[in-house]
C-alpha cells in the first residue's frame, strides 16, 4: 500500500478543504481499489477543488480502526463538515454516496 | 503402523482441552471449563447476566489462569462496563493498565451509516486482531454480536462474515464467549447457534410465585460430558456462582468424631457424646418449642470448641437473635466479636428457594464453617406443598457432608396431634438425626418435651424427656414415670416433692433403726460382761475350795505319817493336779 501516494492525488490543501473525507481500507483488495476509484471520480465530479481524501490502511495502522468505529471495509467517513457520516461498501452507487455525504449534485442531470 | 498412529490422536481427542472459567460451579458442570480454543455461545433474555458471566470469565482468566482477554462490546461503553464490574469487585481499569484485559467498544449508529455496494467486516477483524496482539490474549468475549444485525442492513454479508469470524477465532486458538439475545422460537434471535456449535450455554430468568430465579443450562458441549440439568445461579457481590448440586454423588466420608449439641441432656440421649461430625440434624417442632434455642445452643457449643459457625436466620435479625438467646444464657455476641460466628439473616421471600441455596453455598465458601445452623428451613419454601424443598435440601446436605460440615436445621410443624412424620416425610429421610420437640398440654399447663426420633449409627434414648430453659441454658430433665405415665411440668415437680419427702422419711426411719440396734448392742455387751465376771468369780471359788480341801488333806496326812520326804513328794503332786484343773 502507498497511502501517501493516494493522499497526494487526493487534493492540495487537505487542512483547509471544505470536504474532508477519510477512506478506510484493508489492503489492496478489489473492493478497496474500486472504492477509492469511485470516490475520486465522484469528488472530481461534484466537489472539485473543495475536498481532501485521506486513505487509511488498517493493515498498516490497525489502531486507527477504533477511533472512527470502523467495522466494515471499505468505509468512507465524512470528517467535515459535521456531523460525521459513514458510508460503507465500495461506493459503487453514486446516488447513495451523494445522499450519504449529503452533497448537492452540481448538475441535476447527472443523477 | 497406521492404527498405532491413530490411537494417540484418539486419546487426545477424548481429553478435550478446557479453559477454566473460574466461576464457582460452572467448571464443575462442564467438568473443567469451556472448550479451549473454541467459541462458546451464551444466550439468554434481557437481564440474565450474560455480560456479567462473560466478563467474569475474562477477569478470572486474566487474574487466575494467567490468560489475558479481549472484551469487545457492542452495547455498553468501556467506562460503563468498568463501572458495572466494579460493583462485583472487578477492577477492569487496573487490569487494563496491567495489559491483562483489553476493552474495545464497538459502536454502530444505524443513522450514521449508509450502505453502497460490496463490503466486508475486515475492520472488525483488524480491531480484534489488534487488541489480541496488543496483550497476547488467549480469551475473547464478544458481547452481543447481534447489535451488528440491527446496525448493518445487509444480513447476507453479515452472516458470511460471522461464519468467517468464528472460524477465524478458532484458527487463532481463542477461547471465546459470544453472547446473544434469546429469540422467540429459536435459541437466539438471529440464529447464531448455527455458527457456534461447540458449546452452548443458556441462561434463564424465571419468575415463579413472584420470586425470580436465574438458571443456567449447558445445552450442548461437543466432545465433553456435562451436567444437563438446569442449575440455579446467583449474581452476588463477588460475581456469578452456579450451583452444581445434583451432580454430586453419595460418596462423602463418614466421620467417627462426635460433636456435642451444647445440651448435656441431649448429648446423653445420643449415646452420651452427641452427634457425628458432618451429619445433619433436623429439629422439628411446633411454634414456641425452643427449636431456635436448640440451634443457638448447638452454635454456641461449636464456638466454645473454637470452630467456625454459620447461622442462617430466616425469622429474626441478628441482634434480635442475640438478645433472645441471652435470655436463656447463651451469649452469641462474644463469638460474633471473635469472628467465630457469622449470622446471616434475611427474609425468605428475598429470593427463590434455590437462590437461597446458592447464597448459602457462597456464604459457606466464604465463612468456611464447621457447623451450619439453618433456622428454619420450613420458611424457605413459600410453596405450600414443599415439593421443591426436598431436592434443594438434598443438595445442601450433600454439599455440607462433602465439606465435613455438621448441619442443624429446624423446621416448623403444626401443633396438631398426630404423627409428625407425615409432614416431614419429605425431608426427614435425608437427615441423620431427627429430634422432635413437642408441647404437652395437661393439667392446665404446657410443657416442652424432647425426643430423639432417629439417630443413625448410634445408640440413643427412646425416652421422651422434659426440656427446660433457664438462665444457664437449656437442659433436659430425667423423666418421671409413674404408673406408666410420663410426668412433666407441675406434675413432675409435685412428684419430685413427694419423692423427696418419702426419701426423707425413709432416711429417718433407717436412722432410728440403727440407733435401736446400737443400744441393743450396748445392753447385750453389758450382759456379756456381767456373765463373764460371774464366771470368773465361780472359777476362783472352785479353785479356792479345791486348794483348801487339798491343804486339809495334806495336813491330815502329815499328822498320820511320820517323816518329811513323803510329804514333800505328795505336795508336788497336788500342785501338778491343781494346774491341770485350771
Amino acid at each position: 500500500m502507498k497511502p501517501k501516494a493516494i493522499k497526494s492525488q487526493a487534493g492540495s490543501a487537505s487542512d483547509a478543504a471544505e470536504w474532508q473525507l477519510r477512506l478506510y481500507v484493508a489492503g489492496q483488495t478489489a473492493k478497496s481499489i474500486a472504492a477509492l476509484n469511485n470516490l475520486k471520480q465522484l469528488c472530481e465530479t461534484h466537489l472539485a477543488g473543495r475536498y481532501a481524501i485521506e486513505v487509511v490502511d488498517l493493515l498498516v495502522n490497525p489502531q486507527l480502526a477504533a477511533g472512527d468505529q470502523i467495522l466494515a471495509v471499505p468505509t468512507l467517513v465524512r470528517k467535515f463538515p459535521e456531523p460525521i457520516r459513514k458510508i460503507i461498501g465500495d461506493l459503487s452507487n453514486e446516488e447513495r454516496v451523494l445522499v450519504g455525504l449529503d452533497v448537492q449534485p452540481l448538475r441535476p442531470g447527472v443523477i | 503402523m497406521p492404527p498405532r498412529q491413530k490411537r494417540p490422536n484418539k486419546e487426545k481427542d477424548r481429553e478435550l482441552p478446557k479453559a477454566s472459567t473460574g466461576i464457582q460451579g460452572l467448571d464443575e458442570i462442564t467438568s473443567g471449563g469451556l472448550p479451549r480454543g473454541r467459541p462458546t455461545l451464551v444466550c439468554g433474555g434481557a437481564g440474565c447476566g450474560k455480560t456479567l458471566l462473560a466478563a467474569e470469565f475474562l477477569v478470572r482468566g486474566a487474574t487466575e489462569s494467567g490468560e489475558p482477554g479481549v472484551f469487545m462490546m457492542f452495547e455498553e461503553s468501556a467506562p460503563e462496563l468498568t463501572q458495572n464490574m466494579r460493583s462485583m469487585g472487578f477492577d477492569l481499569d487496573k487490569l487494563q493498565k496491567q495489559k491483562k484485559i483489553a476493552l474495545d467498544y464497538v459502536h454502530i449508529e444505524r443513522s450514521e451509516i449508509e450502505e453502497t455496494g460490496d463490503y466486508d467486516l475486515e475492520g472488525l477483524f483488524i480491531r480484534l486482531a489488534h487488541a489480541i496482539d496488543g496483550i497476547g490474549a488467549k480469551r475473547v468475549v464478544i458481547d452481543t454480536l447481534e447489535a451488528l444485525f440491527s446496525g448493518l442492513p445487509n444480513h447476507a454479508v453479515l452472516r458470511a462474515e460471522l461464519r468467517r469470524l468464528f472460524r477465524w477465532l478458532k484458527e487463532r486458538g481463542m477461547t471465546a464467549i459470544i453472547t446473544a439475545e434469546r429469540g422467540d422460537e429459536s435459541l437466539t434471535r438471529y440464529g447464531l447457534e448455527e455458527y457456534v456449535a461447540d458449546c452452548v450455554i443458556v441462561l434463564d430468568h424465571r419468575i415463579k410465585d413472584e420470586i425470580s430465579t436465574r438458571r443456567l443450562r449447558v445445552l450442548k458441549y461437543r466432545g465433553s460430558s456435562h451436567g444437563t440439568n438446569e442449575y440455579p445461579f446467583l449474581i452476588g457481590d463477588r460475581g456469578v456462582s452456579v450451583l452444581p448440586i445434583t451432580s454430586l454423588g453419595l460418596s462423602h466420608k463418614a466421620h467417627q468424631q462426635r460433636v456435642s449439641t451444647g445440651i448435656p441432656g441431649l448429648d446423653e440421649m445420643l449415646g452420651g457424646k452427641g452427634v457425628y461430625r458432618g451429619t445433619s440434624v433436623l429439629v422439628s417442632g411446633s411454634p414456641g418449642t425452643g427449636k431456635s434455642s436448640i440451634g443457638a445452643s448447638f452454635a454456641n457449643a461449636a464456638c466454645q470448641r473454637g470452630e467456625r459457625v454459620l447461622l442462617m436466620a430466616y425469622e429474626e435479625s441478628p441482634s434480635q437473635l442475640i438478645r433472645n438467646m441471652r435470655s436463656v444464657g447463651i451469649d452469641l455476641a462474644r463469638w460474633q466479636e471473635k469472628g467465630l460466628l457469622e449470622i446471616h439473616a434475611s427474609r425468605p421471600t428475598l429470593h427463590g428457594l434455590e437462590q437461597h441455596l446458592v447464597l448459602m453455598h457462597e456464604l459457606i465458601a466464604q465463612v468456611k464453617p464447621s457447623v451450619v445452623v439453618v433456622d428454619p428451613i420450613s420458611n424457605l419454601s413459600m410453596n405450600p406443598d414443599g415439593t421443591l424443598l426436598k431436592p434443594t435440601l438434598m443438595r445442601l446436605i450433600d454439599y455440607l457432608k462433602c465439606s465435613d460440615i455438621t448441619g442443624l436445621f429446624t423446621t416448623l410443624t403444626s401443633d396438631t396431634e398426630g404423627s409428625p412424620a407425615t409432614s416431614e416425610v419429605g425431608v426427614s429421610s435425608l437427615m441423620d438425626t431427627w429430634i422432635l420437640v413437642t408441647n404437652l398440654q395437661a393439667n392446665g399447663e404446657r410443657t416442652r418435651t424432647l425426643q430423639v426420633l432417629k439417630s443413625r449409627g448410634m445408640a440413643h434414648s427412646n425416652q421422651v424427656r422434659e426440656f427446660v430453659f433457664s438462665g444457664n441454658g437449656l437442659d433436659l430433665i430425667e423423666v418421671h414415670l409413674v404408673n406408666n405415665q410420663v410426668l412433666t411440668g407441675t406434675a413432675r415437680v409435685l412428684q419430685e416433692v413427694q419423692d423427696r419427702a418419702a426419701e426423707e422419711l425413709r432416711k429417718r426411719d433407717h436412722e432410728r433403726k440403727l440407733a435401736e440396734l446400737a443400744s441393743y448392742r450396748q445392753t447385750t455387751e453389758a450382759q456379756i460382761n456381767a456373765l463373764k465376771a460371774d464366771l470368773d468369780r465361780r472359777v476362783n471359788e472352785v479353785e479356792f475350795s479345791i486348794a483348801r480341801e487339798n491343804f486339809q488333806a495334806d495336813s491330815v496326812a502329815a499328822r498320820s505319817r511320820p517323816g518329811h520326804g513323803a510329804a514333800k513328794t505328795e505336795s508336788k503332786r497336788t500342785k501338778n493336779s491343781r494346774k491341770r484343773n485350771r
